[in-house]
């Protein structure tokens, strides 16, 4: 009997190890990911600089990557990762601007670890409005969540500057080596680095004993409850955790772009960051990665043109995804290699 | 403060008619239609374009609010939202925000992203004194017509035919359609009316809240206010829940204009999280 059970540990662990492997298509990603750095870095001549696009796909990434971890993997359904993504924003600019471009105060850094801690805080307090109720519930719940915390940004004008926003905002440089430069150069650099660790970090979670519980409870909270996962205990934890990651995605948007505005805590923001993960696909890790690449180029494509026809196509796009594709465009992919293979052994 | 009382119940009365065809579609059909608004907002623009462009009056404007966006809500019921009732309610929730998205991009490039104004009726236009207080005559008419409309919709509902089917239906799909209640139609019946008294409302709304291409994003968090608070399994709870809802608002903001927002959001996480069911419910949940 004992020993039975020892085996049956022995697979699964060996499972979660082989899962755990990087595989070459990851290393391509990441160096493409550094390649562009070299294209559009205005290092060549002739291609344009679009770094600051880039590091904004970057941060979007991050804050698809944190609803990831909830609706992926923990089947949380939530339209209120901006509420994070926004407190996350306004702690790093209050902090570096507090600080005035010296050390302990305005160092990116440590405003990213500050950031993450108080919306990981928040997040954790909150996280228990989640726990109850049904879907709707929890969308709701939310939604609400978010609006107070935006209406609150729009109102606490001695704080957040209101409507206006804090702008000015200048943090000292990166690990006080690197200031941030004219083009923006360090600044993607600093935000690919630390989206690379959280995803890193993101990617050890979901593939641990932990990460398979929360499979677990996303396919069915009863039977995981049955089983002795303490289903309470793990979705807090997920939840304040992708709280902390939402919270550095906005401390990177607003260390970056040197301002904090009530837009980046507005209700789009999470509507935005819910549909980069479903247009990448929800549950890879790498959807709200390539979704917010997708997104932003296509945003930046068609809202050149005129932003009403960017919202229509935006919303046509996202009625088409539900109705004909399953799992966005990892999931594209993943059933064009399979039928691929299939058509190979035949 | 009568004013505002009074103000409160026209506003409260409006969402009701409003929301009450999203509270009877996700009772129905467990579908979460956050579109709802957009359907609201087609009923009020026609109006507009029929009186400014064509000169109709005010009066047939609300009926054809009505014909219209019940025409476009069956019509899209029966293309697109048919492929959603059984996928994830997040499929449903992407879908409709999708669809939102659209009709606020289609109306902002056809209309303009401005307010849109029009001349009511000289008879409905100005005010007079109820009680001691200074009233607007097109609010007055427009609690008379959502009252008869509530009245109307509860005769319906107790006494008709259809109504008792559509009670089966919301109270146990399955064993309606076990007992031969064609609960597709009736469902396709109900998603057009509730879409055609939104688009009503999206009419009355010009001369009360205005309306601009924002409107469907603006306006779901009061429907979902009124669907938290007032449940989804009656009609009576979603009405009281608006009537609360309105007064509540108008007073907020005008007593209160800094917090009047926040206070209504933290209610409705409130009643979410102490009575997710609804504070109108009776007890039971599904």
């Amino acid at each position: 009997m004992s020993g039975s059970h020892d085996k049956d540990l022995q697979s699964a662990s060996a499972r979660l190890l082989k899962q755990s492997h990087s595989r070459w298509y990851e290393w391509l990603f990441w160096a493409v990911a550094l390649s562009l750095f070299v294209i559009f870095g205005d290092f060549i001549p002739g291609v344009p600089t679009r770094l600051m696009l880039l590091t904004e796909i970057v941060t979007l990434a991050l804050l698809a990557l944190s609803i990831d971890l909830v609706l992926g993997f923990a089947g949380i359904v939530t339209l209120g990762q901006g509420a994070y993504f926004g407190l996350g924003a306004y702690v790093a600019a209050l902090l570096a601007k507090g600080g005035a471009g010296t050390f302990p105060m305005s160092d990116p850094v440590i405003g990213l670890l500050i950031a993450g801690l108080v919306t990981g805080v928040f997040g954790f307090v909150t996280s228990f409005l989640v726990l109850r109720g049904s879907d709707l519930t929890r969308l709701m719940v939310t939604l609400g969540v978010a609006l107070i915390l935006s209406e609150l940004a729009n109102q606490m004008r001695w704080l957040t500057g209101g409507a206006d926003g804090l702008n000015g905002v200048m943090p000292s440089a990166v690990l006080g080596i690197w200031e941030f430069d004219l083009w923006g150069r360090v600044a993607y650099l600093y935000s690919l680095a630390v989206l690379f660790i959280c995803f890193w970090l993101s990617r050890r979670i979901v593939n641990s004993p932990f990460g398979l519980s929360l499979k677990a409870i996303k396919n069915n909270p009863l039977r995981a409850r049955a089983i002795g996962v303490p289903v309470n205990a793990r979705l807090v934890a997920i939840y304040t955790i992708a709280a902390a990651l939402a919270g550095i995605a906005g401390a990177l948007l607003a260390q970056t772009t040197q301002s904090a505005s009530p837009d980046m805590i507005a209700f789009h923001r999470s509507a935005d960051g819910l549909l980069i993960l479903v247009f990448g696909g929800a549950g890879y890790l790498y959807g709200g990665l390539i979704g917010a690449a997708a997104f932003r180029v296509m945003q930046d494509v068609i809202g050149n043109i005129t932003l009403q026809y960017w919202q229509f196509w935006l919303g046509a796009v996202l009625v088409a995804l539900v109705i004909f594709v399953r799992n966005g465009i990892i999931g594209m992919m993943v059933a064009g290699w399979a039928r691929l293979r299939k058509g190979d052994g035949q | 403060m009568l004013t505002i009382l009074f103000d409160g119940v026209a506003y409260g009365m409006l969402l009701f008619v409003l929301g009450i065809g999203l509270c009877v579609t996700l009772g129905l059909m467990n579908f979460i239609n956050l579109a709802h608004g957009a359907f609201a907002m087609a009923g009020g623009y026609l109006t507009i374009v029929l009186m400014n462009r064509y000169g109709i009056s005010y009066y047939w404007g609300l009926p054809a609010a009505f014909v219209f966006s019940a025409a476009l809500g069956a019509i899209l019921e029966r293309t697109l939202y048919v492929h959603l009732y059984n996928k994830s309610h997040l499929d449903q929730t992407l879908f409709s925000i999708g669809l939102v998205f659209m009709s606020m991009a289609i109306v902002d490039y056809f209309m303009g992203a401005n307010q849109q104004t029009i001349n009511l009726p000289p008879a409905l236009d100005g005010r007079i004194n109820v009680l001691g207080a200074s009233v607007g005559i097109f609010r007055i008419f427009t609690i008379v017509i959502c009252g008869l409309l509530t009245i109307a919709l509860q005769f319906i509902i107790a006494k008709t035919r259809f109504g008792s089917r559509l009670r089966a239906a919301v109270d146990d799909g399955r064993v309606a359609r076990g007992l031969g209640i064609n609960v597709t139609t009736i469902f396709a019946l109900t998603f057009a009316f509730g879409s055609g008294l939104a688009g009503l409302g999206g009419a009355l709304s010009i001369g009360i809240i205005s309306i601009d291409p924002t409107f469907p994003l603006k306006y779901m968090i009061y429907f979902l206010i009124v669907i938290s608070v007032g449940g989804t399994t009656t009609i009576t709870g979603p009405f009281y829940a608006s009537l609360l809802l309105g007064v509540a608002d108008v007073a907020g903001k005008y007593y209160v204009p800094e917090i009047g927002g926040f206070i209504i959001y933290t209610i409705m996480v409130a009643v979410l999280i102490l009575r997710p069911q609804g504070l109108f419910t009776k007890g039971a949940t599904r």
